[in-house]
């Protein structure tokens, strides 16, 4: 059934159809932030800045924020 | 319906961000450790102070270290999936997959390769923490800059392209990129804070491995990815180049 309607249409035509903005929006605000949040605790927390006290998320972390190309310390 | 496919493709493009984090995980630890060592071994031998040890050097380079690519991973794939989601159509005639690579790619450059030119990854003892703020500050900042003057340069060789042909558009577009980058790390001030005596091959060693551990982050988020949308977009057994054979 599926693939009989869309046999049809050339798989060029079909991937060019853009997803709506609107669409799209919602998910890239919430996760979008979502990610910017992990990527700051890898990145960034208990270094530039910290949230959570101590050294704990720093140093478990230290190997890789490195190798990342974050600047550590 | 289209919000449905956004989810999907946000969701996969993590699982992808997290299997290439794996596999990039594995390349840090095998490439990466060494120089990580070195540098550490050159801090000691320096007396400067680190107190006592939190997270002990075998818990940071293994358990520590999967930890943060796979959590980095995860999160470049989602946003990249995202961002994606925006690209698909939108950049000139390509499906799923060049959609993908391209994306993989442009991040790669955009996210890594261009801020680093300017703020390379540096191993331990290798900066000084009273400046680490700055430091970061500036790095974000970068990579700021380079996102937006990519997005920029994207959207400069569209505009270009129905007139000049997709050739000369992108052409242009990619000089003037490369121009107002060379404006932005001329302008920018210098990161660097290298201690004396610090061994430069042990400095490039560790840079290399750091542009290592991103080219296969990227590239392997590119492909699998890639394979993962192309099922969600383009859901066919058989698609493209035999249909048009045969039809």
């Amino acid at each position: 059934m599926a693939q009989s309607t869309a046999a049809p249409t050339p798989t060029t035509t079909q991937t060019l159809t853009p997803l709506p903005l609107r669409a799209i929006a919602p998910w890239a605000v919430f996760f979008g932030v979502l990610m910017l949040v992990l990527l700051y605790f890898v990145g960034a927390e208990q270094g530039a800045t910290a949230l959570v006290s101590g050294e704990g998320v720093h140093e478990w972390v230290h190997d890789a924020r490195h190798l990342l190309g974050f600047p550590c310390h | 319906m289209n919000s449905t496919t956004v989810r999907t493709l946000l969701v996969r493009g993590m699982l992808a961000g997290l299997a290439a984090g794996v596999l990039a995980f594995v390349f840090a630890y095998v490439v990466g450790e060494g120089s990580v060592d070195a540098a550490i071994a050159f801090e000691e031998s320096h007396s400067h102070e680190h107190g006592e040890e939190l997270v002990s050097r075998s818990l940071q380079s293994t358990a520590g270290l999967a930890t943060g690519v796979l959590v980095f991973g995860v999160a470049i794939g989602g946003i990249a999936a995202l961002a994606f989601c925006f690209a698909l159509g939108r950049i000139g005639r390509f499906g799923a997959r060049a959609t993908a690579a391209l994306t993989a790619l442009a991040g790669f450059l955009l996210v890594y390769l261009v801020p680093i030119l300017k703020y390379p990854a540096n191993p331990p003892a290798v900066g000084d923490p009273d400046t680490i703020g700055q430091r970061t500050a500036l790095f974000v900042l970068m990579i700021a800059l380079s996102v937006l003057l990519g997005t920029g340069a994207v959207l400069l060789g569209r505009r270009l392209a129905p007139g000049w042909g997709n050739w000369n558009a992108s052409i242009t577009a990619g000089v003037a990129f490369v121009a107002a980058v060379g404006v932005a790390m001329a302008v920018l001030p210098h990161g660097d804070n290298i201690p004396k005596g610090f061994p430069a091959a042990d400095l490039w060693e560790f840079r290399l491995a750091s542009i290592g551990i991103q080219a296969v982050l990227w590239s392997a988020f590119g492909l699998l990815f890639g394979y993962l949308a192309e099922r969600v977009l383009e859901p066919r057994p058989v698609r493209g180049r035999v249909s048009t054979l045969t039809a």
